[in-house]
């Protein structure tokens, strides 16, 4: 295993190309992966609007394709090519925009192998940025992963450090179903160890980001580092971090069995508060360890409002570390310091 | 005199460490090697060894202090020697103590050689060739391979299918013959833990000119048993809670199994080849959940040394009696099946002297 420091970014790209070395049916596409069409001689200069897919057009050619401003035609013909032999990898430059193709993903892609009796399969992924932070206003700006969560049919990965970004998105490209693969666009930069060599991280295996005996909290994505800076910032309150990393499988047995031995939870989400991955998971967790809980379990979400643009807003809009470590000292009954 | 007690650098990663539990109080007589205090590290817990022979006058770091590479734990000296002159001592180190310098004499990068990963700490002399068991890699060798360097080169590699080697089931003993013609090696010391000792004994069963002396540590080939378990577990775990359990039976104690060890693993298995190749040693070196090869040491006529753990949980120690009858057999006790990590000032020592025999021999 050979380690070195590279971004989260990087690893993205990493994953990619190495997949497409491996396969040779793993075939790109999306707004400007290659570096916009019609840009003069300036092939493969930006690699996608933030540079993700920099550098694959001139490994593989033949195999990364810039398409029109249409998702709904994009994504659409990435599900007949994933049901017809390829694996494709498209991007959806902005989770913000599954409306206009939301059915490709859900009624469409989502529903192949369950309406052909299993005897076809969907190797496809939706590469897709989210999440708040970067001023980007309510359009471009939200954590929609819990509407895709909602369908059966679909994987939803939501990857928080550079080694699970690479290893889940490899995991995603040799996965046989559709896959959502969520960006969270304020963790591009952020850099860790990373192996050169090719691994996967299979879906529905949370990861406890670190060990505590008295609180559960559950993040994914951002809200991870957060929630982090919280347990860190808690005297006395030992905090076990748990980090789902798929939100569809979720590994609900590693949660539930760290709430019977800690009898508290906080889930930290950064989508909306309704019907949100947050109350998904309070629900389940309250079911399965009623009897382990000491505490009412607690929620950190933005309000139910749109993404503000102003960034005063946003800031506040956004679970703040000060935010979880409240919501974490409310469950044990322990007071904010003075 | 007055000598330092300092915080080890075990690993080449390692930048502090936290006392965990002194064993020796202020005012005790020791020696030279006795250990003195544990002390745990993001990869592993290990003993702080005296490095000179007299009283340990002064224990600096509490239990629970972080302390960094090469900051003081504690003060030994003569009981001669006034307070006064060790409160000094101490006072000086502290105002000049720099954390991280001792990190800038980070010693030695792995490197890679046809695939193979390795090694080196220091030159010239008879070199030593260190070679861990089934799952492990260069790093099981950090409180080993650079104190032992002192007087020669000290290589650890990686075989095929583990750590940074290429991930195929090339056969091991093959793999190592390779390494020591491409790094022109051509008489060696070997050592070897496990799987590790198994190929290092073929190695010298097959060209025992080769071989100066030969080491095994509770190694594979000395009888039918192993824990299939183990070797089950280990290649098929997927997550950190099924695998640390099987880690936790390479050592007499379990706490030593930390985190970041069972992550290391975790991460190693993952890679793409990991699994096919363990699956391919195992089925070559342990199918049925047996051992299928056995050393016959029969022809070689150079000194052999067995290190085995009372507590080995997974090959047993009564395996030592299968050792050829002129072996040098140390059976440690309170040791389970990673005497290299779990004794390894014992094991360096018995290592320095076995070399030595050579040597005056």
């Amino acid at each position: 295993m050979t380690m070195r420091t590279i971004t989260f970014q990087q690893a993205i790209n990493e994953a990619l190309a190495q997949e497409m070395g491996r396969d040779e049916t793993v075939v790109l596409f999306g707004e400007d992966v290659v570096g916009g069409s019609g840009a003069p001689g300036e092939d493969d200069a930006w690699g996608g609007v933030l540079g993700i897919t920099k550098g694959l057009y001139g490994q593989y050619p033949s195999r990364v394709l810039d398409t029109p401003i249409s998702e709904s035609a994009f994504i659409g013909a990435a599900a007949g090519a994933a049901a017809s032999g390829l694996r494709p990898v498209v991007e959806l430059m902005f989770v913000d925009f599954m409306g206009v193709c939301l059915d490709q993903i859900f009624n469409q892609a989502g529903k192949f192998r369950y309406m052909f009796g299993g005897k076809a399969v969907t190797p496809m992924v939706v590469r897709t940025m989210f999440g708040a932070g970067i001023r980007a206003a309510s359009q471009h700006s939200q954590a929609l992963y819990p509407v895709f969560t909602h369908f059966p049919g679909l994987k939803v990965v939501v990857p928080s450090t550079p080694y699970d970004a690479k290893g889940l998105l490899t995991q995603a490209i040799r996965d046989d179903d559709p896959v959502i693969f969520l960006e969270h666009k304020v963790l591009y930069t952020l850099e860790g160890d990373v192996p050169e060599e090719p691994y996967a991280i299979p879906f529905g295996e949370a990861e406890i980001v670190r060990e505590g005996d008295d609180v559960t909290v559950v993040a994914l994505g951002r809200m991870v580092h957060l929630a982090a800076q919280a347990a860190a910032s808690l005297d006395g309150v030992e905090v076990e971090l748990i980090d789902p990393r798929t939100t569809s499988p979720l590994d609900l047995e590693t949660i539930v069995e760290s709430v019977e031995n800690t009898g508290r939870l906080v889930v930290v989400d950064e989508a909306n508060p309704r019907c949100g991955l947050a109350a998904d998971i309070i629900a389940q967790v309250t079911a399965e360890a009623f009897d382990s809980l000491k505490a009412a379990p607690r929620m950190v979400t933005p309000p139910h409002t749109p993404v503000p643009f102003s960034p005063v807003l946003e800031d506040a809009y956004v679970p703040s570390p000060d935010k979880i470590a409240e919501a974490i000292r409310a469950t044990t009954g322990s007071p904010a310091p003075a | 005199m007055i000598e330092k007690l300092g915080m080890p650098k075990w690993g080449l990663s390692m930048t502090e460490g936290r006392v965990i539990e002194w064993l020796v109080d202020e005012g005790a007589e020791i020696a030279a090697g006795d250990e003195v205090a544990e002390v745990e590290t993001e990869k592993i817990n290990g003993m702080v060894e005296a490095p000179a022979a007299g009283v340990l006058r002064r224990r600096v770091a509490s239990v629970g202090d972080v302390i960094p590479v090469g900051g003081l734990l504690g003060v030994i000296a003569d009981a001669a020697v006034p307070d006064a002159e060790i409160d000094a001592f101490v006072a000086e180190f502290e105002a000049s103590f720099v954390p991280g310098e001792a990190e800038e004499e980070a010693g030695p990068a792995p490197e890679v050689a046809d695939g193979i990963r390795f090694i080196r700490f220091g030159e010239g002399g008879e070199p030593l060739v260190l070679l861990h068991g089934f799952g492990g890699d260069l790093n099981n060798w950090l409180f080993n391979a650079e104190p032992l360097s002192s007087e020669r080169a000290v290589y650890a590699l990686d075989f095929p299918g583990h750590g940074g080697s290429v991930k195929e089931a090339r056969e091991p003993v093959e793999a190592l013959r390779a390494f020591l013609d491409s790094q022109g090696l051509e008489r060696v010391h070997l050592a070897g833990h496990s799987m590790g000792g198994l190929v290092a004994g073929e190695l010298a069963a097959s060209q025992p000119e080769r071989v100066l002396s030969l080491t095994l540590i509770a190694p594979a080939g000395l009888g039918p048993e192993i824990d299939a378990e183990y070797i089950d577990g280990f290649i098929e775990a997927s997550s950190r809670k099924q695998l640390k359990p099987v880690l936790q039976k390479l050592f007499a104690d379990p706490d030593q199994v930390n985190r970041s060890m069972v992550d290391d693993v975790l991460k190693y298995k993952r890679l793409d080849g990991v699994q096919d190749a363990l699956r391919g040693l195992r089925e070559r070196l342990f199918p049925d959940g047996r051992q299928a090869r056995t050393l016959d040491l029969s022809g070689y006529p150079g000194p052999v040394l067995v290190i085995w753990g009372e507590r080995d949980g997974i090959i047993p120690a009564s395996h030592a009696s299968a050792a050829p009858s002129r072996a040098h057999v140390e059976v440690l006790p309170g040791v389970g099946h990673s005497p290299h990590m779990e004794a390894a000032g014992e094991v360096n020592r018995l290592l320095e002297r076995h070399l030595g025999l050579v040597r005056s021999g």
